[in-house]
């Protein structure tokens, strides 16, 4: 077994131009630093600035959450949903307990679908907007951080208003939602949702047309379309690359089909690209919020559903949605007992992170944390 | 005060009064009651102004408003651990924070904040007027560049190294424009003395920001990048190199490489206040004489502060230019227009004394 310590650099006769070449250097860009959101660690080939190789190792944060899946019941897996993708803990819950319900045949009401996509599209937004924080903050601009995280206090007033909690919601069960939305919730929202799309264009005014911001972003980390899928690579990474491919549209899920949303696509697949995507998508996300608050229906929020729940003897499932980094997706298998047998996650953040020796070979240093910062990825759930 | 003084100069005589004992008093109150609070309370401003562009309330727990905050902030640099990383090179570690502050402060010596004697009480609002000021001040701006790629290198640590290295690069690239826009300036007053080129642009009725308006945004661009601040703040990118040339600095080395960022801020401001914007002269002497009733050193304050205003905005604003996108600015933008900016000045000089007749 090859130890990630000492594993070889792939070719070491690194081209032709030779006396072009000063003295290369290996340096440790992580695990505690500043930009690698989390404990990321990538060991880097320089020559000067320029990357020659990199080489990600992961595993710093992992919990063996898949693992402790198979030791609870069902519904009682909902919490370790939470701590995987920290910053988006309402997708992560619905991935599951999605999962969960197509292994168990139960039908959600139609309110509960609503409070669901409700609770989804602020996370993509809140999820959204710490992404935007942080990739303009490892760029050099500092204000936008305090912007988005202004907004985003909104929306986790509003969690915390429905669940008690912030960031770990647990906020959804097998079968429909654990509370009804509490009185004023929608009118609330509503205020956020009125008043969100101005903040938008506020960022956008303090990046998007800034010659420095274009400087830092355009062309830089192309990703090739037919790279993006060879990898696997999904969610606003894919589509800044421009393949239209969103799950809500490609396999809708919960009340996805009755909403009018529009799926931005990119052109060049560069970090502006996805920027733009991404500041889209919070455009999109704010429109089927509204839509949402309109057509909620009332009536129940919980399925008919056994007291324990067991899934029928190899019963195997897997459902993906679209969550705010790509295609998080869980795969249950059940054994007859009221613990899964098996629990795999296709999380979104680790595959993403694959394309990063892609995209930074032949960058600069500055380079590689403007392409860490789209690739946006949350360690939580790269290491489980 | 100017009683007091009077009657020092009394008692010494005007010989000693004048070589000896007025700058010692000069320098010591430049630095203990000038220069010193101000830099610790730009931190404050900055964070404020900062504060405030950013939808937030800055320091405002200690002490009024916060104002006791910088205090505070320099008794926890005072009585930190000040480390030292076990395979540094020792000598250069210590040398390199006091070769940025130094030069920094020894600068403000030339820069005169108001009149010579006579026009504003019997002192010269400076501490001494170098013929060759200009020239003194590039040369000591370069050397507190040497301070950060010493301390990048002497931590022996690989982000320092690149932080040092990036400011070598920018050193490189910045000193030729600034000190070509530094050029124009100097042609329109004919001196190379400050004091000069103030009263030069007194004589000569006009700041010479109007007549050398290139060359004043090429000095502030590439002040701002001499000064390594925001967008020009590659060598300590934190966000990159982790803090760049300090990483590996701490206590009170640490806040003296960060004295010698407010310090550099500050020179920027005030030679460019000085050369582009009039020094201590009021605006429009003609239209409104009623301002000359301010006395000088105020409104080369005001001026310097818009200037140090500016700096915080940019910070505010901008996001952090790339290594080698900074040197194209450098070169192939600021070096040419520096260049015929000079030409150009020089033709109209020419034109305006009846050379070409």
């Amino acid at each position: 077994m090859t130890s990630p310590f000492v594993q070889p650099f792939g070719d070491e006769s690194l081209g032709d131009n030779l006396l072009n070449r000063s003295e290369e250097m290996e340096l440790n860009f992580g695990p505690q630093h500043p930009s690698t959101h989390g404990v990321l660690r990538l060991k880097l080939k320089v020559d000067g600035e320029r990357i020659i190789d990199c080489y990600p190792i992961i595993g710093y944060l992992h919990r063996g959450t898949e693992k402790l899946f198979e030791l609870h019941p069902y519904f009682q897996n909902v919490p370790h949903t939470d701590r995987m993708d920290y910053v988006a803990a309402a997708t992560n819950n619905l991935a599951y307990v999605g999962a969960v319900e197509k292994l168990m045949g139960l039908v959600v009401p139609p309110r509960a679908g609503y409070i669901r996509v409700l609770l989804c599209e602020l996370q993509r937004i809140s999820s959204h907007l710490l992404w935007l924080a942080t990739h303009a903050i490892d760029i050099g601009a500092m204000t936008p951080f305090f912007y988005t995280f202004r907004e985003r206090e909104l929306i986790l007033d509003l969690f915390e208003e429905y669940c008690g909690a912030r960031l770990t919601l647990n906020c959804m069960r097998p079968g429909g939602m654990p509370h009804d939305l509490p009185v004023g919730w929608i009118e609330k929202c509503r205020v956020f949702v009125d008043g969100f799309l101005p903040r938008i264009d506020e960022y956008e005014g303090l990046l998007t047309e800034n010659r420095i911001w274009k400087k830092r972003t355009v062309g830089v980390g192309v990703l090739d379309p037919q790279v993006a899928i060879d990898y696997g690579i999904t969610g606003p990474m894919l589509r800044g690359s421009g393949i239209d491919w969103d799950m809500r549209k490609q396999m809708p899920y919960e009340v996805y089909p009755e909403m009018q949303f529009d799926v931005p696509l990119g052109k060049n697949g560069d970090t502006y690209d996805r920027y733009l995507v991404r500041m889209e998508e919070m455009r999109q996300s704010n429109r089927i919020l509204r839509q949402c608050l309109d057509q909620i229906p009332e009536g129940p929020i919980m399925a008919k559903r056994p007291r324990v729940m067991k899934a029928v003897k190899d019963g195997e499932v897997y459902h993906g949605i679209e969550g705010p980094k790509g295609e998080i997706g869980f795969y249950i298998v059940g054994d007859g007992t009221p613990n899964p047998y098996r629990c795999h996650v296709r999380a979104p953040s680790f595959i993403n992170l694959q394309s990063v020796p892609e995209l930074c070979k032949g960058a600069l240093i500055a380079d590689l944390v403007a392409i860490i910062g789209t690739t946006d990825i949350v360690l939580g759930e790269v290491d489980r | 005060m100017t009683g007091l003084l009077e009657s020092v100069r009394h008692a010494l005589g005007d010989t000693l009064f004048y070589w000896a004992f007025s700058p010692v008093i000069k320098i010591v109150l430049l630095l203990f009651v000038g220069l010193l609070p101000l830099i610790s309370y730009l931190t404050f401003a900055e964070r404020k102004v900062l504060g405030y562009m950013q939808a937030r309330l800055g320091p405002n727990r200690v002490g009024p408003w916060g104002l006791l905050q910088p205090i505070a902030d320099v008794m926890k640099l005072l009585v930190k651990e000040d480390t030292l990383p076990a395979r540094a090179v020792k000598w250069a570690f210590i040398l390199a924070p006091g070769l940025v502050v130094g030069p920094a402060l020894i600068i403000f010596s030339v820069i005169p904040i108001g009149p010579r004697d006579g026009e504003l009480g019997h002192v010269n609002w400076f501490i001494t007027d170098v013929n060759t000021g200009l020239l003194f001040i590039v040369a000591l701006a370069t050397i507190g560049v040497y301070g950060l790629i010493i301390g990048g290198w002497a931590s022996n640590n690989k982000f320092s190294l690149m932080g040092g290295l990036r400011s070598a690069a920018q050193m490189i690239s910045y000193e030729v424009p600034q000190g070509l826009a530094l050029v124009g300036p100097l042609m329109l007053g004919g001196t190379l003395s400050l004091v000069g080129i103030v009263e030069a642009q007194r004589d000569q009725h006009v700041w010479y920001i109007l007549p050398q308006i290139v060359a004043f945004f090429i000095y502030l661009v590439a002040g701002v990048a001499e000064s390594n601040r925001n967008p020009f703040d590659l060598p300590e990118a934190e966000s990159e190199l982790v803090a760049g040339f300090h990483t590996e600095y701490s206590g009170m080395r640490f806040a003296l490489f960060f004295l010698g960022e407010y310090a550099n801020m500050i020179v920027v401001s005030a030679v460019a206040t000085t050369l582009f914007l009039g020094g201590w002269l009021p605006p429009f002497p003609h239209l409104l004489p009623g301002l000359a009733v301010i006395p000088g050193p105020i409104w080369f304050a005001l001026k310097a502060f818009a200037f140090l205003f500016a700096y915080i905005w940019f910070r505010g604003t901008f996001p952090r230019y790339r290594f080698d996108q900074l040197m194209d600015l450098g070169w192939k933008w600021m070096i040419p227009l520096a260049l015929l900016n000079i030409f150009f000045t020089g033709l109209i000089k020419l034109w305006v004394s009846g050379g070409f007749h």
